[in-house]
Formats: C-alpha cells, sequence, structure tokens
C-alpha cells in the first residue's frame, strides 16, 4: 500500500538553475520509477541557513510530496547520501492530520485568494510566550 | 505597637495588592490545529526563547499533547537548518 510522505532537502547553493531543475527531476523520476506519484512539489528558492552547513550559509530549498512504498525511503535516502549536491535531507511520514494540514496548505498555494485567513488567525493576539 | 494587635486584626500600610493572573491555557487546543508543522520556523519561534531553547510548558500554556508535537516539529525545523540549534538573540 501506498503511504503519504514528505521530503525537504537543500542543494548547494552554487548549482545553476539548469542544474537545480536536473537535480529535482533526478528525485522525481526516482519516485516515479520506483512505482510511487509525486502529489506536490514546491521550490523555496534560494534561502539563508540557520547555521552553517559545510561552510556554506545558503542553500535552494526544495518540498516533494509523495506517496510511496515504505521500503522506498530507504533508497531515496541513499540517493541522497550519495549526492553530493545535497546538504541537507528530512523525510516525513504524514499522518491523518498532517496530510489534511499538507492538503490545505497544497491549495492555499495554489489558489492563494481563494482562502487568504488561515486557522492561525489568533497567533496575533498572543503573547503567552513570554519570560517569567 | 500593641495597639493594632488589641482587636486581633492585621492592618497593612498599603493594602495588599491581588494579582490577577490571565489563565494560560494551549493555542492548539483553543484554535483547533491539529499538526504542528516543521515548515513554519516563523510559527516555531513562538517557542523558543532568545538562545533558541524551548520553552517549557509552565511558560506558554501549551498542552503536554501539543508540546510533544511542538518539540518534535522544532527538532524537524532544526535539523533542515530552518531553525538554529544554539545562537543568541534569536528573534
Amino acid at each position: 500500500m501506498l503511504k503519504q510522505y514528505e521530503t525537504v532537502f537543500i542543494a548547494t547553493p552554487v548549482l545553476s538553475d539548469v542544474q537545480m531543475k536536473d537535480a529535482v527531476a533526478k528525485y522525481t523520476d526516482l519516485i516515479k520509477a520506483n512505482g510511487g506519484e509525486v502529489v506536490y512539489e514546491e521550490d523555496w528558492g534560494l534561502k539563508q541557513l540557520a547555521y552553517s552547513i559545510q561552510h556554506k550559509t545558503s542553500g535552494f530549498y526544495y518540498l516533494i510530496e509523495f506517496k510511496a512504498e515504505p521500503e522506498f525511503v530507504a533508497t531515496l535516502e541513499t540517493q541522497y547520501r550519495r549526492d553530493e549536491r545535497i546538504l541537507r535531507y528530512l523525510t516525513v511520514a504524514l499522518d491523518k492530520n498532517a496530510a489534511a494540514y499538507a492538503e490545505k496548505r497544497r491549495n492555499n498555494k495554489l489558489n492563494p485568494k481563494a482562502a487568504p485567513v488561515e486557522e492561525e488567525a489568533p497567533k496575533a493576539e498572543e503573547e503567552t510566550v513570554t519570560e517569567e | 505597637m500593641a495597639q493594632n494587635n488589641n482587636n486581633g486584626e492585621i492592618r497593612y500600610l498599603n493594602p495588599p495588592t491581588v494579582e490577577v493572573r490571565k489563565k494560560k491555557y494551549c493555542r492548539f487546543k483553543k484554535a483547533g490545529i491539529k499538526y504542528v508543522d516543521y515548515k513554519d520556523a516563523e510559527f516555531l519561534k513562538k517557542f523558543l526563547n532568545e538562545q533558541g531553547k524551548i520553552l517549557p510548558r509552565r511558560i506558554t500554556g501549551t498542552s503536554l499533547k501539543f508540546q510533544r508535537k511542538v518539540a518534535q516539529a522544532i527538532k524537524r525545523a532544526r535539523s533542515i537548518a530552518l531553525l538554529p540549534y544554539v545562537t543568541d538573540l534569536l528573534k
């Protein structure tokens, strides 16, 4: 049975646009070749890292949501580890709530004007996080 | 000195201040949020102190169930460099 996953990887900032597309294509193809399906992709672009990784202070973030067999995750991560372009990766299985959240987020991204107000509206009023 | 104690009453120079403390609540339960997203670093920063440490429940008021999820999300965010492990003057 296919399970839903989500993976984020950080590629080195030295890549060109074409090389980055190449890297992304490699992983999406890998997912498809192993009987999975890509649900959603999101390019976060070049972001500053919170701490340096391999002496680099920025990196290209890329998010892929996919469905695949649980055994496939190990293959994917092996590929990540062998790939010198990848600084860091994280693969997370999505449970029921996470999948619902991911779907909502996806819809918000795809048509931002349809649902501009998120459920996180009470954020602003909260001042509870203060030192005692 | 003895005068005050005559009728067995305690008298204060200033009226004792009664601190009215706002009741803490779990923001996740209140807002009906079921999943804590590790990708939203700005949101997770509300649960960190200036050194980037996770704040305890007694300060944030988060329920145990969601404190575990927040902690998990923060740790994930740290591993993909969205949040720092250690720092000074976060925020």
